[in-house]
């Protein structure tokens, strides 16, 4: 009995703040735009009883889904998102591995100072951060006022308004979820496991690339889920550095609900999303599980 | 000694396999190895034995090519090793906690160091399973590492190691892992392979125990020196210092002046002679005759409310209460005269020295003492298990009074401390041949502690 309680406590907690959320939103895409408040049709009259519900899904239909295939906006969108994601969750991976090693590697008492310093950022307001990119990147920024200063280019760098930026944006920003994951992996490791490598006649390179990479495989994957999930819905980072030239679903998402006011395009935009992030979840767990089956 | 034994360290024409030149180590202000010089030969399984924090494990590193000499050089078959890091040397290592790879299979770990040499596949995979089949792991050959118990986990270390064939494997603190019944096993499996393989073995260990049983010389370490490196019966029977007789197994070590005895074969009488006049004095000088132990203050008692509830309840039931305590049976005199420690009559040979350890007590002969060190302060050091122990006085070259303070039974034997006439406690250890209920020494008991001339070693500091 006190066993079920507790594991009813996080199926609650995921059926309030997930499922029900969800089914509202699934509801809305299902459902046609309106000027009206709420600003579409149908809505639940539970007054006019069986024939209420009767009218209510008879209302719903997939025509905005439908929509999402005739615009090539949308899957323009989706495809940006995907690539910009891919990429921007590898140079994190390429940034964030190095750190996270040094910090793995570095005398004892310094990691608590490594792991305060990477954790840092977050005590001040994302959006401050992403501003403050917005001042170092620009045309007149002191990144180009620091390389003009130091005589390397000759005119100023385009930067802001640019994929690059985006880039710079999500690195910069997702970089401790991709930090952690991986450092706590490679701390865990047992160094003499490098030094029976090398004893076994690997070269330190070999080494590494034998017994750190797939012994810290485990962060790495979950580092770059953390990073490529939000990273695809990211809307604040690719409106604020990207500009215009910057396409991805989070900024159609959020034109959709708050420049078109139309809320049941902009819900089948994110269920299509949720979509497009769980499959490739929900695949990569189930394979998971069955290699440790298969391991026993 | 017949030409099969194996003792390459006394022929002056064998060739060491590793040669330790003057080598020094040290990690900022601390020296871990203090200029140390010594050879180590071919099929060898030598053992490097030593308190945590004495530098073996130092000496094993820079073996292995994870630490380098801050002085001196290092000869593998004749060949400086310093300029070769630990991939390009022909010594394999077995780490104390195995580290074996757990994303690998036992299978991929055997064959991980045959791979990176680049041999051909069919090649690999008949020497892994010719390593799985030496090491009794053929079963588990596709199993992961977390997958197996701790003893198999040691073999796959092993196989692990032995796999490129090296010239030497180290062995740091191999058995230390494991619990005393597989230990014990695996000891003489160690010694097993060693022996079909023909490959030198070095061992680091701080239990003097698996150093005695497997090494074929066992170098006792102290404070980045070896203090002693010889084969286990001479540490444990010859040490040459004091610290390598208290560190391998157990030791009495009484100190005294040395005085040297007169050699021929007409002194000799005399000294035992004079020791036994001496001897009725020395107890009633020394110390008044003890009241003998009365077995009854050690036998638990009731107190008046137990006594109480005896005669009122549990009369009835056991039976009345016995006021005497329950005591062994008396032995019989043929038990009394097998439990005496030293059958024959035992004469002290002449020579040698002898050493005043108490005042008005007999002096310890030692024959085998060096007369040179007469005047000097010297140690005698005993093993408990040359000690005998007896309630009458024994025909020995040396007998020592003494009181039972403490018998500690460990089944097999029994260790009784026995405190002498100085106040020096010593430990004698006899083989429980017979059950304890028979044992006719106990607590509190006066009794002879005997040895022979030449049981202990005369130990200058």
């Amino acid at each position: 009995m006190r066993r079920a309680t507790l594991i009813l406590l996080p199926y609650l907690w995921l059926l309030a703040l997930f499922l029900v959320p969800f089914i509202i939103v699934l509801k809305i895409s299902l459902s046609d735009i309106a000027l009206a408040i709420p600003p579409y049709t149908p809505t639940l009259d539970v007054s006019e009883g069986w024939r209420g519900i009767r009218d209510f899904f008879a209302g719903l239909d997939f025509e905005n889904f439908v929509f999402l295939t005739t615009d090539d906006l949308y899957w323009k969108a989706y495809i940006s998102s995907l690539k910009i994601a891919f990429i921007a969750t590898f140079c994190t991976l390429l940034v964030g591995y190095p750190i996270a090693y040094g910090m793995a590697n570095a005398p004892d008492h310094w990691r608590p100072t490594l792991m305060m310093l990477v954790i840092l950022p977050f005590w001040t307001s994302f959006l401050i951060r992403v501003y403050s990119w917005m001042g170092i990147l620009s045309t007149e920024g002191y990144l180009n006022q620091l390389l003009l200063g130091m005589g390397l280019i000759s005119e100023p760098l385009t930067i802001l308004n640019t994929p690059v930026a985006v880039y710079i944006g999500i690195v910069y920003t997702y970089l401790p979820f991709m930090i952690l994951p991986i450092y706590s992996a490679l701390e865990r490791m047992d160094g003499s496991l490098l030094e029976a490598a090398e004893d076994l006649g690997c070269s330190r390179f070999k080494a590494f690339w034998l017994i750190t990479v797939p012994l810290s495989k485990t962060g790495i994957i979950a580092g770059c889920f953390l990073v490529f999930i939000p990273t695809i819905g990211e809307f604040v980072i690719p409106s604020l550095l990207g500009g215009s030239q910057t396409l991805m679903i989070g900024k159609v998402l959020w034109e959709e609900f708050f420049n078109n006011r139309d809320w049941p395009v902009a819900s089948a935009v994110a269920v299509v999303l949720l979509l497009i992030l769980i499959i490739p979840i929900v695949l990569f767990q189930r394979n998971e599980q069955k290699q440790r089956e298969a391991e026993g | 000694m017949s030409q099969t034994v194996f003792e390459p360290w006394n022929d002056p024409d064998a060739k060491p396999l590793i040669q330790f030149k003057n080598v020094t180590k040290r990690f900022g202000e601390f020296t871990a190895i203090d200029n140390q010089s010594f050879d180590i030969y071919e099929k060898e399984f030598f053992a490097l034995l030593g308190p945590s924090g004495c530098g073996k494990t130092t000496m094993m590193r820079m073996l292995a090519g994870f630490e380098t000499p801050t002085e001196g050089t290092i000869l593998l078959g004749g060949q400086d090793i310093a300029p070769f890091p630990p991939n390009k040397r022909a010594v394999n290592m077995m780490f104390q906690s195995y580290a074996l790879f757990p994303h690998l299979s036992v299978w991929d770990n055997i064959a991980f160091g045959l791979k990176r040499d680049g041999k051909p596949k069919d090649e690999i995979a008949a020497r892994v399973e010719e390593m799985l089949k030496l090491t009794r792991l053929e079963q588990f050959a596709r199993r992961k590492p977390h997958q197996i118990s701790g003893g198999q986990r040691q073999r796959v270390a092993l196989a692990r190691s032995l796999a490129k064939a090296p010239k030497l494997l180290l062995l740091d603190e191999p058995l230390g892992a494991l619990d005393a019944k597989l230990r014990q096993a695996t000891q003489f499996e160690l010694m097993d392979i060693q022996e079909k393989t023909g490959t030198t073995f070095v061992i680091v260990t701080h239990d003097q125990e698996e150093a005695m049983t497997v090494a074929s010389r066992v170098a006792v370490m102290d404070n980045g020196k070896i203090i002693q490196a010889d084969t286990p019966q001479v540490i444990y029977e010859a040490p040459a210092s004091r610290y390598v007789a208290d560190f391998i197994g157990d030791v009495n070590l009484i100190d005294g002046m040395a005085e040297a005895r007169e050699g021929g074969a007409v002194a000799a009488p005399t000294e035992p002679e004079a020791a036994k006049k001496a001897e009725p004095e020395a107890p009633t000088a020394q110390e008044p005759e003890a009241p003998a132990a009365d077995p009854a203050r050690r036998a638990p008692q009731p107190n008046e409310r137990g006594k109480w509830l005896h005669d009122k309840l549990f009369k009835y039931i056991l039976g009345p209460r016995e006021d005497a305590p329950k005591q062994l049976p008396p032995p019989t005199p043929e038990e009394s005269k097998a439990s005496a420690p030293v059958s024959q009559a035992d004469v002290a040979a002449p020579g040698g020295i002898a050493i005043h350890w108490a005042e008005g007590q007999p002096p310890i002969i030692a024959s085998n003492g060096d007369p040179a060190l007469a005047g000097q302060r010297v140690t005698l050091a005993v093993r408990p298990e040359k000690l005998g122990i007896s309630k009458d006085r024994p025909e020995a070259s040396n007998a020592l009074r003494g009181k039972v303070i403490d018998i500690a039974y460990l089944g097999n034997l029994s260790t009784y401390h026995v405190e002498l006439a100085n106040g020096t406690m010593v430990k004698a250890q006899l083989a429980n041949t017979r059950r304890v209920a028979q044992r006719d020494i106990t607590w509190e008991d006066e009794v002879w502690i005997s040895f022979r001339d030449t049981a202990g070693v005369v130990l200058s500091e």
